[in-house]
């Protein structure tokens, strides 16, 4: 059995010149598959089938329950050119949190590879060789940590192996260097590249059989290296979809139907035609509301350059049949969720029992939080190319899922899964909107209608964000009972928001994932707890938007927290540690939730809700903050502490409050405990980005919607937080831990706590109590 | 009827509209993609070329209004990466998922070849043009900062 061959790829983001085609090896892997195949040994190194035998140190995460699971196979992964280039495939896409670096140098340390000859090429869409890659819910370096140290190290065994067989040695008496074996208490030495061809002779360890290095030799996992990438976006060279470039391509821009569920009822394309530089004008066949992932529906102006597409679309005129969704209005929306929040909804959590501790309460606290749609708003617009012809389908996409863009397209176009492929390029930026392949399944039919012509869809920042996959709108209200000694006895939540599962079949509740996030797995020490889910329809396309639910979550219950703390006249940082109680790993059979609590997809026992873990990030942030300091006239400090996606987040905002409402952050102290910090630089990246995320959605984001119509359209009018008025500091503090702390993610759980710090601080500031967002700063002005 | 200018110190001709906004001619018709759409309506820098040595916003400005002019895009700023506000932006990481981030350093480097050492207020102002969805705002400022005291 034989490595795979390495063929030499050339590094695709540096020396690729701009109108060049980001060529991936698809053929290398899929000959490498075929190969296993006919050995009979495919799949032999899914981790999944390997149960008890597993090198030591290892633990169960949910990886192995994705679709396709996790493979552990070195062949798949790694290939070493007889110079010495290690080239590494990376299967999970980047979209800014650094995992197509941090993954890949996971592997060459465990491997003994040297950083500088690393290559790294991306993979396509292709599950079955790769195992999962929908890089989503922080989920890579928690699912993938263990098996990238298993092939590496898998390798720098192999390569031993070859080295002691060379010399006639035991195996005992060599050693893996940097980019070398050699030779213990002697003189010979070889490099990798000389190895390479005898160790690929050899077999890959079993599982069973895989050493792994000792912590203390780590040399890039827990340290970090450069990103992989810089010198390509930094000289402009990294190729984004939007930059895929294939000769004779077209472009193409679409009108879709500014109702969700509306279709086109008739067009007029003469005027558009007209336009120099456009091809066609072709319709998009919508799918029926719930659409899933499959386009909405419109009509596209393909042409040579995106600007005469654009200038085409100007000239198009279409009627529409609105549909149902016409009435959509977000005030009367607004008013509904909140009414529907003051009954009884759906049990979901029953501890205790609520009704009778809120009526024997001394005091009885309620409030209602809100918050409006939000959309993504990538900075690099969906967008996909699209090649279809002769049955086969090539499609080029910043996809956040490939493979799950490639089962759409062969649904789509009534193709075999194996005449579709997916190469990923760069994202510029996912934030959920890039799980959805809606606008690479339009490039195709495009392409499918124009019989084979490369066809770039781009969407325009309008699309984006009149037809998103728009984060949910909720009303959170929230009651407590307290007694006469002041201590919180009864907790009623109840959520209502229209749920993402609505995307995909007629629903109204929400579903386990969504609860899971900052309801029912509340973690406070309070004895009766209830929380309640309120029915709601949607009327656009429901979305996940970076940490999903766990923003109106948090942003609900830490206020709240410090709105009691306030009305108790007590600290709000000691009252919050009281109210998670000591530390401990809550049960969740106790804790009377309805169903099972859904733990990320991840098992529980290796990532409990663990309340010493989440006193610890208050101290530390409320430590670096300086928690408690006197602070000016319109000045304060506000705290949040959110667990999501299995990390604990605690963040300290400062706040000025200027005299026209103006709201300034000179700082934020964020404490974060993500178990073991594999790349802490890329670490502290994600929560200063996070920092800005919150602030931006606690002051700008929302969508609004008239008559079914989205009400903003670009930049102008859905702000983005500018450096005019940023988190001036952002210090990150990372809980430090040993590699057995299993490593969580850290793409989404920075962002929940922020907009709740910066509410609480605005309120220490004011005396203004912040209960919706964005925060409305005109009634933060100086009396 | 084609209309010319130099570009990243090279004389082209483009054979387009003159009212096509410049950024649609480099990027479709002459390939170079490192000038990034983010709005098209000026809103956000993702598009900044220099236009005369100044930044401008290729979304905005008309291939008509370059003619004879020099246009430097990023990929002509330093195709090595060794222009000191690239080695800043290497040495501080500053980006995430770099798609705004030719739009940063082309404002960037404007700004310093026109002020040695901007003030913080100053730096706020030139980059708050540029908007970086994935928030690296703290590293982009002490990049600046980092490119104009030297690297
Ligand atoms: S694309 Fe030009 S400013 Fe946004
Ligand atoms: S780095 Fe992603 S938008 Fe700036």
């Amino acid at each position: 059995m034989q490595l795979r061959s390495f063929v030499e790829l050339g590094d695709l983001r540096g020396s690729m010149p701009a109108s060049a085609v980001p060529a991936a090896p698809t053929f290398l892997n899929v000959s490498r598959r075929a190969f296993l195949e006919a050995l009979g040994l495919s799949g032999a190194f899914v981790l999944a089938t390997a149960s008890a035998a597993r090198a030591a140190e290892t633990w169960p995460t949910g990886g192995d329950a994705m679709p396709h699971g996790l493979v552990i196979d070195p062949k798949v992964f790694v290939a070493i050119a007889p110079d010495g280039t290690v080239t590494i495939t990376a299967h999970r896409s980047e979209m800014g949190t650094g995992v197509r670096t941090s993954l890949p140098m996971v592997l060459a340390d465990e491997m003994g590879a040297d950083w500088a000859k690393v290559k790294i090429i991306q993979a396509p869409g292709d599950e079955p060789t790769y195992g999962n890659q929908d890089t989503d819910g922080s989920r890579s370096m928690r699912h993938h940590i263990q098996s990238m140290r298993l092939m590496g190290a898998a390798v720098r065994m192999m390569l031993e192996r070859a080295a002691a067989g060379a010399w006639g040695v035991p195996v005992e008496r060599v050693e893996a260097r940097v980019h070398e074996v050699v030779e213990k208490g002697g003189t010979r030495r070889a490099g990798y590249g000389e190895l390479a061809k005898a160790a690929m002779d050899l077999p890959v360890p079993a599982i069973k059989d895989i050493v792994l290095k000792p912590e203390s030799a780590f040399r890039y996992i827990g340290k970090g290296v450069p990103l992989y990438d810089m010198k390509a976006i930094v000289t402009g060279k990294a190729i984004y979809g939007t930059d895929v470039r294939l000769p004779g391509m077209l472009f193409a821009v679409a009108v879709r139907p500014p109702v969700y569920g509306g279709k086109v009822k008739s067009f007029d394309a003469r005027a558009a035609k007209a336009v120099p530089g456009v091809v066609d004008v072709i319709e998009i066949p919508g799918t029926p509301e719930p659409a899933a992932f499959m386009p909405m529906g419109g009509v596209a102006v393909v042409a040579k350059t995106t600007w005469a597409a654009l200038q085409g679309r100007e000239k198009l005129k279409v009627e529409w049949d609105d549909g149902p969704n016409a009435s959509y209005d977000s005030d009367a929306y607004r008013k509904r969720m909140s009414e529907i929040a003051a009954r009884p909804g759906k049990v979901v959590r029953n501890q205790g029992d609520v009704e009778k501790a809120l009526a024997a309460a001394a005091k009885v606290i309620t409030a209602e939080y809100y918050q409006p749609h939000m959309a993504h708003a990538t900075m690099e617009v969906p967008n996909a190319t699209a090649v279809v012809k002769n049955g086969r389908c090539e499609c080029w996409a910043p996809a956040q899922s490939p493979y799950a863009v490639r089962k759409d397209l062969a649904k789509f176009l009534g193709l075999d899964i194996k005449d579709v492929t997916v190469h990923v390029t760069l994202l510029g930026g996912g934030f959920g909107r890039k799980s959805k392949g809606d606008f690479a399944i339009e490039a195709a039919y495009l392409s499918k209608v124009l019989g084979g012509v490369p066809v770039q869809m781009m969407w325009t920042r309008e699309d984006d964000i009149r037809h998103g996959y728009y984060h949910t709108t909720s009303v959170e209200r929230i009651e407590a009972g307290i007694d006469d000694k002041g201590k919180v006895i009864a907790w009623r939540h109840r959520s209502v928001a229209p749920t993402i599962l609505s995307t995909f079949a007629p629903a109204e509740y929400q579903f386990p994932i969504e609860l899971g996030m900052g309801l029912v797995d509340n973690p406070f020490d309070i004895p009766n707890i209830r929380c309640e889910n309120g029915p709601i329809k949607n009327h656009v396309r429901i979305g996940w938007f970076r940490s999903v639910s766990n923003i109106p979550r948090a942003f609900a219950v830490q206020c709240f927290v410090a709105e009691l703390a306030h009305a108790l006249g007590r600290d709000h940082k000691e009252f919050l540690l009281e109210l998670i109680g000591p530390p401990r790993k809550l049960d969740p059979l106790e804790m009377g939730i309805e169903g099972e609590l859904w733990n990320y997809g991840d098992p529980y026992e290796v990532f409990p809700i663990d309340t010493g873990r989440l006193r610890a990030v208050v101290e530390l942030a409320c430590e670096k903050a300086g928690w408690g300091r006197r602070m000016p006239p319109r000045s304060g400090l506000g705290l949040a502490v959110h667990r999501s996606f299995l990390t604990y987040v605690a963040s300290v905002a400062e706040v000025v409050v200027e005299k026209d409402g103006t709201v300034r952050i000179p700082r934020i102290d964020t404490a974060v405990d993500c178990g073991f910090p594999a790349n802490p630089e890329r670490i502290a990246a994600q929560f200063e980005g996070a920092a800005v995320m919150g602030m931006t959605l606690c002051f700008h984001s929302a969508v609004t919607f008239k008559n079914g119509r989205a009400e903003q359209s670009n930049y102008h009018d859905y702000e983005m937080v500018r450096m005019t008025n940023f988190p001036r500091e952002v210090r990150v503090h990372i809980v430090p831990h040993r590699y057995t702390t299993p490593a969580t993610g850290v793409g989404e759980p920075g962002v929940p706590p922020i907009a709740p710090a910066i509410a609480n601080a605005i309120f220490a500031a004011t005396g203004k109590r912040i209960r919706e967002l964005p925060i409305d700063t005109r009634l933060l002005r100086e009396a | 009827m084609a209309i010319g200018f130099r570009l990243n110190g090279r004389e082209v001709r483009v054979d387009a509209p003159g009212d096509m906004p410049i950024l649609w001619a480099l990027r479709d018709i002459l390939n170079l993609t490192g000038t990034k759409y983010g709005c098209g309506i000026g809103a956000c820098g993702a598009c900044t070329i220099h236009l005369d040595g100044k930044a401008v916003l290729a979304c905005v400005v008309r291939l008509q209004e370059v003619a004879g002019r020099e246009v430097t895009t990023i990929e002509g700023l330093d195709p090595d990466g060794n222009h000191p506000v690239q080695r800043a932006w290497a040495q501080l990481g500053v980006p995430q998922c770099g798609y705004c981030q030719t739009g940063q350093i082309m404002r960037a480097a404007a700004l310093l070849a026109e002020k040695k050492n901007p003030t913080d207020a100053e730096i706020d102002e030139a980059m708050a043009v540029n908007i970086c969805r994935c928030g690296c705002y703290q590293r982009i400022h002490a990049a600046v900062r980092l490119a104009a005291t030297g690297v």
